[in-house]
């Protein structure tokens, strides 16, 4: 069944015109997306690739039926466009934009609220069902169908997961990176209550980096409701603390964030956590009980 | 009173505040206090120099009190912390005692609400005659936080003397970093003498640089690989010069720059890149290295595994380019054969 997205989705493309909106529209059409059109204010009533460009995501709403939405919008202006598309009751955004500005995100949560929409991002590489439907930026081929569910703070190290698992024969069921930045639509407890009622999926995997907290609570989520293996992964033991590494949430502030504690929060909940990164295919496999042809 | 004025925090305890009870006994102390190595627990073992001093009139201190403004990630919402337990020791109240700290949460598009500044006012235990004047330095506080889209702002120690003025007897600041775009002001505040040079560098580039204390050092595409990349060689048994995200655009003029700052680094001995291409072509970096290696002349051992999009393309402009590249198929072998040429350098 895979969560979230799959053969009927209607993406509509904030920022379609843009040169990041129209090379990723191009390639989730390509994989099998329904991308349905694009917003783009003061283009309204134009195509694009043979896409309709509309001026509000309202517009596009009311005229495709769109139910999901990414957004390819720079930072400035990226927090409005959430909000915009929270309220023209979207069900699912998809932010891919890095380098939103943490207050404009602090508002734009709030917005969200009593919304219906579910965001997914921002700072993130987006969300993929195998074989069904790809919102965001992550290389299709890599992946296949099948019975791992992964949700990832990273995007080119669970493109490195995918890849273990893909090469040995597993495939995903869905896989979410929700982003690397402190305030997220997204996060992992929500992934997980997703992964654990879908069929599909038989295995989760959780790949976790320093800064925040929410592996920890994941790991409370996993030990008290989780009906299958969860295995992990956390990246930055070896980061100094109080630095930013990259992403806007990875920093360990105040000695909080550590990936000790992560690591050890996880394995108290009977989450297999692998040693390195190299390892991430082969846990997964294990944890599920297939042995891992290499 | 002589106060250095270093980017990180702990100066007291470290040697970097000091009262004079002269003009003269202030000259000799600035004297000595500028240029000098100031180690304290933020700055790590080599210390920072202290090129700039701040001298102000020392205040006839009453008590020591603590102000905080920070983003709550788990609330996703502004906290203002405040204790009155403040001075030099505050990390340790939060260790030790946290219920000593008051935290109040603020709500989004609101600032702080004058009954919210008085509810800390009087958890600090101010006189009553002092509530009014906190509350609009609090209320200002806040208002600083949001104007300024700072990630922390600390008041340590916010003070009350003994004739009952209030005054803030240090600041801290952080600003965020993607919200520098729309201040242009605080952008010029920018103080690179506060930062490392090769940082400062790679900051030009808009490379995502870190330098550490290692000798492998790494070019990764994606903050959380490379973060994995510097753990992996570390299990291998090394470690690693730095954090280096070269992100999408690991085009030849990009990885050209990143080569020469892993390159001013003396201590690097070895190079690992590691690359997971998916929009980004491997056989399109390939050749950026071979062309980066070329122009920079590097004699270093430098492993290379790539995977991803085009990747077969890209081993092979690694093979015919007559360049010691040590390819590596798998994470955990790259790590071992970078490790392996960093202590055989």
């Amino acid at each position: 069944m895979a969560i979230l997205v799959d053969k009927s989705t209607r993406v509509v493309v904030q920022g379609l015109t843009g040169r990041e909106g129209t090379f990723h529209a191009k390639a989730c059409a390509d994989y099998g997306t329904k991308i349905v059109g694009g917003v783009t204010p003061g283009k309204g009533g134009t195509t694009h690739e043979g896409w309709p460009i509309f001026n509000s995501v309202q517009e596009a709403v009311n005229k495709t039926g769109a139910d999901a939405s990414v957004i390819f919008v720079p930072p400035p202006y990226a927090a409005d466009a959430i909000m915009e598309a929270a309220d023209a009751e979207i069900e699912l955004i998809v932010c891919i934009t890095e380098g939103i500005p943490t207050l404009d995100m602090v508002r734009a949560w709030e917005f969200l609220q009593n919304r219906r929409a579910r965001l997914i991002g921002p700072n993130c590489p987006g969300i993929i069902s195998p074989g069904k439907c790809k919102i965001g930026i992550m290389p299709g081929h890599i992946h296949r169908e099948g019975p791992v569910g992964i949700v990832s703070r990273s995007g080119t190290l669970t493109y490195e997961a995918v890849y273990q698992l893909t090469t040995r024969g597993v495939g995903q069921s869905t896989a979410i990176g929700i982003g690397g930045d402190p305030i997220i639509g997204t996060n992992f407890v929500d992934a997980l209550e997703l992964f654990n009622r879908d069929p599909q999926t038989e295995v989760v995997v959780m790949i976790g980096e320093i800064g925040g907290n929410a592996e920890e609570t994941a790991a409370e989520y996993v030990k008290s409701h989780m009906r299958k293996p969860v295995v992990g992964f956390i990246a930055g033991q070896t980061a100094p603390p109080g630095r930013r590494m990259g992403h806007a949430g990875a920093i360990i502030s105040g000695g909080r964030g550590t990936a000790a504690e992560k690591i050890k929060a996880m394995e108290a909940a009977g989450i297999r956590v692998a040693k390195t990164p190299a390892l991430i295919g082969e846990t997964a496999m294990a944890a599920m009980g297939v042995a891992a042809r290499a | 009173m002589v106060k250095a004025q270093i980017h990180a925090g702990g100066r007291g305890k470290g040697g970097g505040v000091k009262i004079a009870k002269s003009v003269a006994e202030a000259g000799d102390l600035a004297g000595k206090m500028l240029g000098m190595r100031l180690v304290t627990h933020q700055t790590g073992p080599e210390g920072k120099i202290v090129q700039r001093l701040l001298i102000e009139e020392t205040l006839p201190i009453e008590k020591e009190l603590y102000l905080g403004i920070l983003l709550d990630r788990a609330e996703a919402k502004p906290v203002f912390m405040a204790s009155a337990a403040g001075g030099m020791e505050i990390e340790q109240v939060a260790a030790e005692n946290p219920d000593a700290i008051l935290k109040q949460h603020t709500d989004p598009g609101m600032g702080l609400e004058p009954f919210q500044a008085r509810k800390i006012a009087f958890s600090l235990g101010l006189k009553p005659q002092q509530i009014n004047p906190a509350v609009q330095f609090l209320t200002g506080l806040y208002r600083a936080f949001l104007d300024t889209d700072a990630s922390l702002v600390e008041i340590n120690p916010f003070i009350t003397c003994t004739d009952g003025r209030l005054f803030a007897l240090d600041a801290k600041l952080n600003f965020d970093d993607n919200a520098l775009f729309r201040h242009p002001d605080i952008r010029e505040l920018r103080d690179i003498t506060e930062e490392d040079p090769l940082e400062v560098e790679a900051s030009k580039y808009s490379l995502n640089y870190i330098k550490l204390d290692g000798n492998v050092g790494c070019m990764v595409n994606g903050a959380g690989l490379a973060m994995a990349t510097m753990d992996i060689i570390k299990y291998a048994g090394g470690m690693p010069a730095n954090f280096l995200d070269v992100g999408g655009g690991a085009n030849a003029e990009q990885v050209t720059h990143a080569f020469e700052i892993l390159l001013s680094d003396k201590n690097v001995k070895a190079v690992l890149i590691n690359i997971f291409g998916g929009i980004l072509r491997v056989d399109t970096l390939a050749t950026g290295v071979v062309e980066a290696a070329t122009k920079t002349h590097i004699q270093l051992p430098i492993v290379l595994r790539l995977e991803g999009t085009n990747v077969e393309a890209g081993r092979e402009i690694l093979k015919q380019s007559g360049l010691n590249f040590i390819v590596a198929e798998t994470m955990k072998d790259a790590a071992e054969k970078v490790v392996a040429a960093a202590g055989a350098a």
